[in-house]
């Protein structure tokens, strides 16, 4: 009698499901979608196995450096008095005082929100594109740029202070992002740890003297671990990354989900028994810089070969009502004072070529002259059909 | 059914302003913003729906989303239910303090947990084979288990502690064996906070997120890790909101059925203030004794590694990490001790409104027509089954309008920490609202007690030790939730407890990972500190 009405239960339940799936079907025409289930994945890598990683690949190419035919945003106008928000991951850190000298210099009032990491501020950028939460957004990536850019996240503005900043690091051609700061994703090794000669190249990762001694993160998980994926599809392109990496795995590569159960969790770092992983230029200075009992030099060292580049960009978020006011705050990030207070605080290296860096960064992280890089474009075209790929090979 | 007898208007009327609150509650802070998020990624995103459930990876994905679910819930009873027994029943020093204890997982992040276990597989050469502690199913398991002790002791052990013993000892007087009362008797009066409580652990399994990705390693898959893949890596919202769809379904169904199971109990119990007594037995004192010790070293075992990782210093051992707490180090917004502040804020608030609401939830489901009690039954119970990523991403959409809007104000954080404390509120006080003797209301009733003198007077005081295990657990929740706090947003200089010790440990440098450890444990002290305070004061209250 009791089993009946359960049973009841469970048929209204799947019923109502049933009836918001069709309600929902009826309420679109446009049945495009961007679900890519496992076997339809695995249809089109097969199917795009033989391309190479270039922006030509069809329908599918990414347009996010098209023009977007969008005004930039011309400075002037009084903007003392007003307040805009800056959206934050939860990394963005500056000296106490910092924004205060913005608002000492324009009136502008800045106040800050932070959410989780880079995917999660972009994913919400996105989702909140229509009534966006700030007014300037910080922390979009290359690897994730032209995802920002598709979703027409920014409008156009040119900082005079761009003059200061490399070329390279300026990606978007329309300057609807702004770089800020940049890193590099590197292989590390404790130098003292090591079974053979330390590593020089990618090549000398898969080598058996270094068996199971690596470890990295799951691209599709974790930052470094998309950015050291990206370091070996430019090494051995799209023919050869797949043949790369089933040798890291005969030679006892470990995955992790993020960069502390790698850094801290199996590296020699935390107590574990590898003695390379994936982490970052700037580790080997904080290592020195936080070590404990204090030390000379840094126990680890940087993989010159496996560096990947990764910029932050800030860009003026479409909709806001204070495009000039900031388009100023974008103006004072590129300037000397907010520049020379980044490195210590979030462990980036600053874009304005002016900016003078503290004494740790140029001792233990000096910059690797040509560091790798993807074009954003080539990245958002085949980023699902990559780790897709990547994930059949090392997770099986 | 007594309360219904009336079918006076006006006692409906009472009836139906005793639901209306916690069921606008509910609409406007949960289904609401949910069913927004939910809409948006479904509507002209069909095809996802055929997808997503033609997809072999996310069948194995919710398959295994249920079974170890499952297994990590009935586990969790093994392992609870002596130390509930002990609790419920035997008067000891230190009675309080265990229950304390085994709360403190609670509050602890995912993440210096996982690195507790990393470093126990090393020292116990369990790092690998099946029942390795690292990057295993076991591991996620076993991590279940860690953080849902507490549920079953709490909830569990304080119902039975209120339950009369006259049963028993009847029985007892008739000859029965000690374990075929316990069988026959004991069990049956307990299944309704036992089902209660079980349903909690199986949602926090089912939607845990931290012990799968740490634990599990990169290859174990479950129904909310992919629900971050595709709305994060991916930014999918198609395949996420169907997945999230999915999620809902299969929490209604289980928790449904809980439901029926439950509404097949008697509805009353003797209920009595005998409190636990001292166990008379010395010869037999080690049954006790033993099974505090051995729950306790289970949970014990990753927190010593803990105090210890926070005391080793380059120098041998010393407090210089929490001395350094006091400063702001780089990396983080605020000092740690601000941190801690801004958390114990968040908390209070955060509990304040759980049991408020939550109390009102529970007399609603006690007393509202079999409906709308069960609506709410379940309907409470559903934001623990939800995602982070789903419930965080549908408020940030749907309070976003000038007059509400909700995404600026600091109250957004503890209100959805509130969300995930209510469950543990309702699934303590209903078991003990239902269990008493509907004739000691009719009977206050005929004397012209008033209904809400009744309320105040029979069940306010009964229910009261219930709230204060239900508000100990929203407390709790708050201090250590993670997931959903990180979706919302909020002002840089109202980073909470575990966003700092998360920010800690995504750094190099031995001595920023001592600080990390450092306000882990400060923050596990704390939790245990306002647990055994407001235990104290239910106990005044009782006697």
């Amino acid at each position: 009698m009791r089993i009946k009405t359960t049973l009841s239960i469970i048929v209204r339940v799947a019923l109502l499901c049933m009836a918001l799936a069709v309600a929902a079907t009826a309420c679109g025409e446009d049945l495009q979608t961007t679900a890519i289930g496992e076997g339809d994945a695995e249809a089109l890598a097969q199917e795009n196995a033989s391309d190479t990683a270039s922006e030509d690949q069809g329908e599918e190419a990414s347009t996010c450096f098209d023009d977007p035919g969008l005004e930039s945003i011309t400075p002037g106008g009084d903007e003392a008095g007003t307040t805009i928000t800056l959206a934050t991951h939860d990394s963005f850190v500056l000296s106490d005082g910092t924004l205060a000298a913005f608002t000492d210099a324009t009136g502008i009032s800045v106040e800050q929100v932070a959410v989780g990491d880079a995917g999660q501020l972009v994913s919400q950028s996105i989702l909140t594109k229509d009534n966006p939460t700030a007014d300037v957004l910080f922390g979009i990536d290359n690897a994730f740029l032209c995802r920002g850019l598709e979703a027409d996240l920014f409008v156009p503005y040119a900082s005079p202070a761009l003059s200061d900043v490399d070329d390279e690091l300026e990606l978007d051609p329309y300057n609807r992002v702004t770089p800020i700061s940049f890193g590099d994703v590197c292989v590390n090794y404790w130098s003292d740890a090591l079974a053979g000669p330390a590593p020089a190249t990618l090549d000398d990762l898969a080598d058996p003297v270094h068996a199971d001694q690596f470890v990295t993160q799951n691209p599709e998980t974790s930052s470094p671990g998309f950015a050291f994926l990206l370091a070996t599809i430019s090494e051995y392109g799209d023919d050869g990354w797949e043949n790369y990496w089933e040798s890291l795995v005969e030679n006892g590569v470990s995955i992790t989900s993020g960069w502390n159960d790698a850094y801290y969790g199996e590296f020699i770092a935390g107590g574990g028994d590898r003695s390379i992983v994936t982490s970052y230029a700037s580790s080997p200075p904080a290592e020195f810089l936080f070590a404990d009992p204090p030390v000379d030099t840094p126990p680890t060292a940087v993989l010159d070969d496996s560096c990947f580049r990764q910029i932050e960009f800030a860009g003026v978020l479409a909709g806001t009502e204070h495009p000039e006011a900031a388009a100023a705050l974008i103006d004072f990030m590129l300037g000397i004072t907010y520049q020379e207070d980044v490195p210590l605080n979030m462990f980036v290296y600053p874009a304005n070529g002016r900016a003078a860096l503290p004494e740790s960064f140029v001792d233990f992280g000096p910059l690797v002259d040509d560091a790798r890089t993807i074009d954003p474009a080539v990245i958002e075209t085949n980023r699902d059909d990559w780790t897709e790929r990547w994930n059949n090979i090392v997770l099986g | 059914m007594e309360q219904h007898r009336s079918g006076l208007t006006p006692a409906r009327l009472r009836r139906a302003g005793l639901a209306a609150g916690p069921i606008a509650f509910l609409g406007i802070f949960f289904v609401w913003p949910v069913s927004t998020l939910l809409f948006r990624g479904l509507v002209d995103h069909q095809s996802a729906i055929t997808d997503v459930i033609s997809s072999a990876s996310i069948r194995g994905a919710a398959w295994f989303t249920l079974w170890q679910a499952l297994v990590s819930t009935l586990l969790t009873l093994v392992i609870a239910m002596p130390l509930a027994a002990v609790v419920a029943n035997v008067e000891f020093r230190g009675r309080r303090l265990v229950m304390a204890l085994v709360t403190i997982p609670f509050v602890l992040p995912t993440v210096v947990v996982a690195g507790a276990f990393l470093a126990t597989s090393d020292r116990t050469g369990l790092d690998s084979g099946p029942f390795s502690l690292s990057k295993s199913v076991f591991a996620i398991i076993v991590a279940h288990v860690f953080f849902n002790v507490a549920v079953i002791v709490r909830t569990v052990g304080g119902y039975w502690s209120q339950l009369s013993r006259t049963d028993e000892q009847a029985a007892r007087t008739l000859g029965t064996s000690a374990s075929m009362t316990f069988l026959r008797i004991t069990v049956r009066r307990l299944q309704p906070s036992l089902l209660a409580a079980t349903s909690i652990v199986f949602l926090f399994s089912f939607t845990s997120f931290g012990v799968i990705l740490i634990l599990g390693g990169a290859r174990q898959r479950t129904i909310e890790t992919e629900i971050y893949r595709y709305a994060i890596s991916r930014t999918d919202f198609a395949t996420a909101s169907v997945l999230s769809v999915v999620q809902l379904v299969v929490v209604v169904i289980l928790v449904a059925l809980n439901t029926r199971l439950r509404a097949r109990l008697p509805r009353s119990d003797r209920l009595a203030a005998d409190r636990p007594q001292a166990w008379r037995n010395r010869s037999t004192a080690f049954i006790p004794i033993g099974t505090v010790l051995i729950t306790l070293a289970l949970l014990c075992i990753p927190i010593a590694v803990l105090i210890e990782q926070s005391l080793r210093t380059g120098g041998g051992w010393g407090f210089d990490h929490y001395r350094s707490l006091t400063e702001r180090p780089p990396f983080l917004t605020v000092t740690p001790l601000r941190a801690l502040m801004n958390s114990l804020g968040f908390a209070t608030v955060a509990t304040a409104i759980a049991v408020f609401f939550g109390g009102w939830a529970s007399l609603a489901i006690t007393y509202s027509s079999r409906g709308v009690s069960r609506l709410l039954d379940v309907g409470y119970l559903l934001p623990l089954g939800t995602s982070a990523v789903t419930l965080g991403f549908g408020i940030l959409i749907t309070f976003d309008t000038g007059i509400v809007d909700l995404r600026q104000s600091w109250i957004i954080i503890p209100l959805v920490q509130a969300l995930i404390g209510i469950p543990f509120v309702t699934r303590a006080v209903v078991p003990v609202l239902r269990a008493i003797d509907p004739n000691l209301r009719d009977a206050a009733a005929s004397m012209g007690a008033s209904p809400a003198k009744i309320r105040r007077d029979i069940d306010l005081p009964i229910a009261r030790r219930a709230l204060v295990v239900g508000g100990g657990f929203a407390f709790a929740i708050s201090l250590g939730e993670f997931g959903a706090t990180s979706f919302v947003g909020r002002r840089p200089d109202l980073m909470t407890v575990p966003l700092a010790i998360a920010r800690l440990l995504s750094q190099p440098g031995q001595s920023i990972r001592g600080q990390a450890m450092a306000l882990s444990v400060i923050l596990m002290v704390v939790t245990a500190v306002v647990l055994l305070a407001v235990d104290r004061t239910d106990s005044a209250a009782t006697i």
